[in-house]
């Protein structure tokens, strides 16, 4: 190795570890602020590693019994409109790919630009109406306008690249459409439908914009309830930052592990709802 | 096979030759256009309704017109959101698509542990963003926060970040800017995965530098990749609401009041329903135009780029 590439080397590592670190640095400082005491919190210059840890906060956060009731709403809201979103998404995928209608991706186009409020002025006045505020039907029907366009974006581009062949033989030997989709499609698309999922799953989690209108007291999911721990039950740092590391957690879980996934439907599709 | 299908032809399909006439899709289209129909075109429609009308929640609703448009600009908070939208959106437009350049060059490279960390670089804009904007609001601190800490290592004057009405869209396009450089990256990094291998072959055999070979071989080639990277910056940044909200509420004051964060005051705040579908009726229009902006834009680039035989 010459003293050329040897500098050419040190360079690169010196350039990742420019780009990379605002991102480390963040989530361990997070991590920091949440197994500190308020004494080790308030001090200055600040402490990184502090000489006591302060798991009780973790242990204040998750003993909370509301806390209990956030998570539920949040795996709730979370669950339902994703596993509806691929219930009514994924075959919409299969059709409009198969159907060439490319004009009808302008809905989603139009649904990926419009701000989440202009969605809640209206469903507001709807679900008011309908006596169901107070309820988490609201947020998990408004949740499908974030999750249901992701899962359709992301099927097409996934049926679109499958290999026609296999279904025209299926046809021909007398299976219905039906079952083609169900015992050809599917299994094949099964890497787009992960992808798919993971999106959904964690737009639909990290939204908080619908449920600061939409989410009474007993119906907060776990952004909004973090969110009211500033405005109003918390001023300790330690906690809050506790609060806020177990909400996306999951998900930044989720990120690393199946970041193959992501990386593949983000770009793919560019999608983010709300 | 074939002959066996046409002898016998599957009862509810029709002939093969016709197989793939669109019609036949439908029904697997169908749940999603009733779901699509319900939360999205039907609300979009009730918004035009709504914002034709005096509406507010409590009393009762007359038809005015376009009398919430006229209003909007003469409505001082109004216009001074729509500033403050179009320098928070240039600002969170143009550093992350720097920045996230320089990251697509740098994860195009070969290196042990390229995917883990490419899962780290991204975590940021997976993450919980009220969370988020939580860590970095204690950060932000004046007295107790460690950005001003960092400052002080390097010899720079403490700041008032987000608590003083000059420095807070700075502020807070730093932590979108944070937030959303990797979303730039994994589209460049796309772009660059296609460009061919051969024209730095030759610009290695003529000697050029890294910076050349970047301005005259790379930049030229990933243009598409960044204007369509920007496009979608620039929607989502136009819309930004959580980290806002969550730091700010756009204050202090109403110094990082952007149109999207007084869409939800004028809405839910004073329950201005009529105005407030008036004002996502502009905020939308606002959005497309921009979008139709930046397409015109890239054609007359891409016409003069043809122009000058580029």
């Amino acid at each position: 190795m010459n003293l050329r590439q040897i500098l050419g080397k040190i360079g690169l590592w010196f350039a990742i570890f420019v780009v990379v670190s605002p991102a480390i640095l963040f989530f361990l400082w997070m991590a920091s602020l949440s197994v500190k005491f308020e004494v080790d919190n308030a001090a200055y210059p600040p402490v990184f590693f502090p000489e006591r840890f302060a798991w009780k906060n973790y242990a204040d956060v998750l003993a909370s019994n509301r806390f209990l009731t956030y998570f539920i709403n949040s795996l709730v809201v979370t669950g339902t409109a994703t596993g509806l979103a691929m219930l009514v998404g994924v075959p919409a995928g299969y059709g409009i790919a198969r159907m060439a209608a490319h004009k009808s991706a302008i809905v989603i186009l139009i649904a990926r630009i419009t701000p989440g409020l202009s969605y809640l002025i209206p469903l507001f006045l709807l679900f008011q109406w309908l006596g169901l505020l107070g309820t988490l039907v609201p947020q998990i029907i408004i949740h499908l306008v974030v999750t249901v366009p992701i899962v359709i974006w992301i099927m097409i581009g996934y049926f679109e690249t499958t290999p026609l062949e296999l279904e025209e033989a299926a046809l021909i030997d007398g299976a219905t459409r039906w079952q083609v989709f169900l015992h050809v499609a599917l299994p094949i698309a099964r890497p787009g439908l992960a992808v798919a999922f993971i999106l959904a799953v964690i737009f639909s989690w990290n939204n908080f914009v619908f449920g600061i209108v939409l989410a009474g007291r007993e119906t907060r999911t776990l952004p909004v309830a973090v969110y009211n721990m500033i405005s109003f039950d918390q001023l300790s740092w330690g906690p809050l930052a506790a609060a806020a590391l177990i909400v996306t957690f999951p998900v930044l879980l989720l990120t690393v592990l199946a970041q193959r996934q992501i990386v593949a439907g983000l770009t793919a599709g560019a999608v983010k709802g709300g | 096979m074939k002959a066996i299908a046409e002898v016998t032809p599957a009862a509810a399909d029709p002939a093969p030759g016709q197989e793939w006439r669109p019609p036949t899709y439908w029904p697997f289209v169908v749940p999603a256009l009733v779901v699509v129909l319900a939360v999205i075109v039907f609300p979009w429609v009730f918004t035009i309704w709504m914002s034709l009308n005096e509406w507010k929640v409590g009393s009762p609703t007359t038809f005015v017109g376009f009398a919430n448009y006229v209003r909007m600009p003469n409505d001082p908070r109004f216009v001074e959101a729509v500033g403050h939208t179009l320098l928070y959106t240039a600002l969170s437009v143009l550093l992350p698509l720097i920045l996230g350049t320089f990251a697509a060059v740098v994860f195009h490279a070969k290196f042990p542990g390229r995917g883990f960390l490419r899962g780290v670089f991204i975590m940021p804009m997976m993450a919980t963003p009220v969370a988020i904007a939580l860590v970095w609001t204690m950060m932000f601190h004046p007295q107790l926060g460690v950005l001003n800490y960092l400052l002080s290592l390097v010899g720079l004057p403490p700041q008032l970040w987000v608590f003083h009405p000059g420095t807070v869209i700075p502020s807070l396009v730093l932590v979108e800017t944070w937030q959303w450089t990797p979303l730039v990256m994994l589209i460049v990094l796309g772009g660059l995965a296609a460009i061919p291998t051969e024209p730095y072959e030759s610009a290695q055999i003529d000697g050029a530098s890294v910076w050349q070979v970047f301005r005259y071989i790379t930049l030229p080639l990933i243009t598409p990749f960044l204007f369509i990277a920007g496009m979608i910056r620039m929607i989502d940044a136009v819309k930004s609401f959580d980290i806002i909200f969550a730091i700010t509420q756009g204050g202090p004051g109403s110094a990082s009041e952007t149109i999207n964060l007084y869409l939800y005051s004028v809405a839910f705040i004073y329950y201005d329903l009529g105005y407030g579908s008036a004002i996502a009726v502009i905020f939308f229009l606002l959005i497309v135009a921009m979008a139709a902006l930046m397409l015109h834009l890239r054609q007359r680039t891409m016409w003069t780029e043809i122009g000058s035989g580029a």
